[in-house]
């Protein structure tokens, strides 16, 4: 995963509530075995409808995406990530994530932002016209126009996401600490090893 | 002299987290073993390339089960000679045949697209018995929470975490809140196991359940078979929680004794003691209750693109403009667009195009007998151009052949299809033509879960049937009366 700090740039107004993971990425789209090219098919059946956010010059390329309430809600598909970082996303702006979602998102260093409604509210209206700046190291959202949005942010998903730590490579530095867990577990429950059985 | 510390009344949540720490950090984020990791070709093949990139291996083939559901065409797969029949997508080939590749290169278990055992890895994880009680179970599929119903603590996750799981057979978690659904009373005739998780999602809303992990108890619950529980946990995700659980009970370790991989002999008797320990404890608390009466489910019928867009099947459209918040009269009114329904119609009144009865939620043999009850000595509406039943694994359509049901499904003008995912997702090649509505068994209403521009309406098994007799949504209770 590359570090980030910050993100800085204009800002997709969608604002719709419930954007589930169809809407995301199509299982359609799903057939791939790569992790990239899956920005063409972000947004789908949004970009079908014309004078849509995603096809207005004035949004193309912007690095920020706000939306409603559980965003990324339904399916575990981490290709919605892929599909939002593809298409050149790197932070987005809600009133809540579903876990999922939130979990992928930070997986790929893609900022999932959780903002109260009435500080969503503001961010569409300076998006429309207005870039926003977000600084992970000081947890703000700010505009042009002295807003400014704290947010929280999981102490370690920060660190993980300010350095671009290896998930997998830290936590095999507890193989030990494994070992000795699966050694137990073969004691205490033998059951669950299927060798056992 | 020996000290007795009584421990806090638990919850079977909290009893389950605890079982599975190896590891806690000072900011409360806790290394958790996995027991059960579930593959399938879809959400696998960057996890496996990921591993190989890295020169890492699987840390734990044995606890690890592979099979194929999502992109498996559900037409017949071996020729009369038994020779495979190609899949005519070569992006949906070369992906299976990825996973097929990556399950013995990595020492994994593989069952393979023709096997009696192949199925929706949900079917097949509870009907194998690698899915057992008190576990923590994951697979790159959010209906993970199916296998909650077995009181394991089982949760969807992204190839990311499929890589970590395979590289480490643990995940870096947070503990979530804990919520009791309690579902008071007993079901009225013709309300089943997926009318009351419907109901369930009608009331808390598609993020209720958003940071929870929920506890479904009460009379209902526990009157319910392991089939309708695993219903029941299956849409947790669908109301926002992760993972969803029924305790273990009788019901549960009937339905398990014997399965293939079931502990046997004296680890069954060993395991049984233990699974009866994990019950929540009197006095525990949970963040947050909810407590819903059976008496306020009828059948059900979702007619918007969430599936907390739920209705009894005798209301009508609702007016957008009858929500108190703003953001939700948006969306009601982008759904009425999308779904080509106005404010006030009967839902009685809508006509079907389309049947689908399978998916994670209801393929299971009940579900199937449940719709064939109602099917029998009936005949589809000529109205209904396509319908299919998709058992959940080769095992439920065997059984269901035992029983007769298949030839209850193809009189009455139902297509009888080999196991898979089918049209809950439109993504293999069953899918319902744009514009088109699909009464269906399976979980999701989005805009194009089916397939582009397809219009879901959620039921039961049951109310599937009813819908092909009579071509529209329809009120089992009067066709069973």
């Amino acid at each position: 995963m590359q570090p980030i700090s910050t993100v800085e740039g204009r800002a997709y107004p969608l604002g719709l509530k419930n954007v589930d993971t169809d809407i995301i990425i199509p299982a359609e789209w799903l057939k791939t075995i790569s992790r990239t090219g899956l920005g063409k098919g972000a947004f789908q059946s949004l970009r079908a409808v014309e004078g849509n956010v995603f096809d207005d010059p004035e949004f193309a390329g912007s690095p920020i995406l706000i939306a409603g309430d559980n965003f990324g809600c339904g399916s575990s598909r981490e290709h919605a990530a892929w599909a939002m970082a593809d298409l050149g996303i790197s932070a987005v702006i809600a009133p809540s994530f579903s876990d999922i979602f939130s979990g992928n998102a930070f997986k790929n260093g893609l900022l999932a932002i959780v903002l109260p409604q009435t500080a969503i509210d503001r961010l569409l209206e300076v998006a429309k016209t207005d870039p926003i700046h977000i600084d992970l190291e000081t947890q703000t959202v700010t505009t042009p126009f002295q807003d400014r949005f704290e947010f929280e942010i999981d102490p370690f998903r920060k660190h993980c996401l300010l350095n671009g730590v290896d998930e997998i490579g830290l936590t095999l530095e507890s193989s030990d600490a494994i070992g000795s867990y699966e050694s137990r577990l073969a004691q205490d429950r033998p059951w669950l090893v299927p060798s056992a059985i | 002299m020996a000290t007795i510390i009584m421990s806090a009344p638990q919850t079977l949540y909290e009893k389950i987290w605890n079982a599975h720490v190896v590891e806690q950090r000072d900011d409360g984020t806790c290394l958790i073993f996995i027991d059960r990791h579930l593959v399938h070709e879809v959400t696998s093949p960057q996890a496996f390339e990921g591993l190989r990139v890295a020169g890492r291996k699987v840390r734990r083939p044995d606890l690890t089960l592979a099979v194929p559901d999502h992109n498996l065409p559900t037409t017949a797969r071996r020729d009369g000679a038994g020779n495979r029949i190609p899949i005519a997508d070569p992006e949906s080939a070369a992906q299976l045949d990825a996973l097929e590749r990556n399950a013995p290169s990595f020492g994994i278990r593989y069952i393979a697209d023709a096997d009696l055992e192949q199925g929706i890895v949900h079917v097949v994880g509870p009907e194998q018995g690698f899915s057992l009680p008190g576990t923590t179970i994951v697979c790159g599929d959010s209906h993970t929470a199916s296998h909650g119903g077995l009181g394991a603590l089982a949760f969807g996750i992204g190839t990311s975490e499929v890589e970590h799981v395979l590289a480490t057979q643990t995940l870096q978690l947070k503990q979530s809140k804990s919520m009791e659904v309690r579902v008071d009373g007993e079901l009225g005739p013709g309300v089943t196991a997926k009318d009351v998780v419907l109901h369930i999602t009608g009331v808390l809303g598609a993020s209720g359940g958003t940071g929870y992990v929920i506890e479904y108890t009460g009379s209902v619950i526990r009157a319910l078979s392991v089939e309708g529980r695993l219903t029941v946990s299956n849409m947790a995700i669908e109301h926002g929680a992760r993972a969803g659980l029924v305790a273990p009970d009788d019901v549960t370790f009937a339905y398990l004794k014997g399965r293939p991989m079931a502990p046997k002999g004296a680890q069954w008797d060993a395991a049984v003691a233990y699974w009866r320990s994990l019950a929540t404890d009197a006095g525990a608390v949970y963040d947050k209750v909810v407590i819903i009466d059976a008496a306020d489910i009828a059948p059900s019928v979702t007619w918007g693109t969430s599936p907390e867009d739920v209705l009894p099947i005798t209301g009508s459209i609702p007016d957008p403009a009858s929500y108190a918040d703003p953001s939700k009269q948006v969306a009601a009114q982008k759904s009425l667009d999308y779904m080509g329904l106005s404010a006030g119609t009967k839902l009685t009144e809508i006509e079907v195009q389309n049947i689908f009865i399978g998916s994670c939620t209801n393929s299971r043999i009940e579900d199937l007998r449940a719709a064939a009850a109602v099917l029998k000595d009936r005949k589809k509406a000529d109205v209904v151009k396509w319908a299919i039943v998709v058992p959940g694994s080769g095992l439920v359509k065997r059984q269901a052949e035992e029983e007769g049901l298949d030839r209850i499904f193809t009189d009455a003008g139902f297509e009888w299809r080999e196991p898979g995912c089918s049209a809950c997702l439109g993504m293999n090649p069953d899918k319902v033509p744009p514009g088109e509505r699909c009464a269906s068994t399976s979980n999701r209403n989005f805009v194009g879960r089916q397939g582009p521009g397809a219009r879901t309406h959620l039921v039961s098994p049951a109310m599937a049937a009813a819908a092909a007799v009579t071509g529209r949504l329809t009120d089992v209770r009067e066709l069973t009366r």
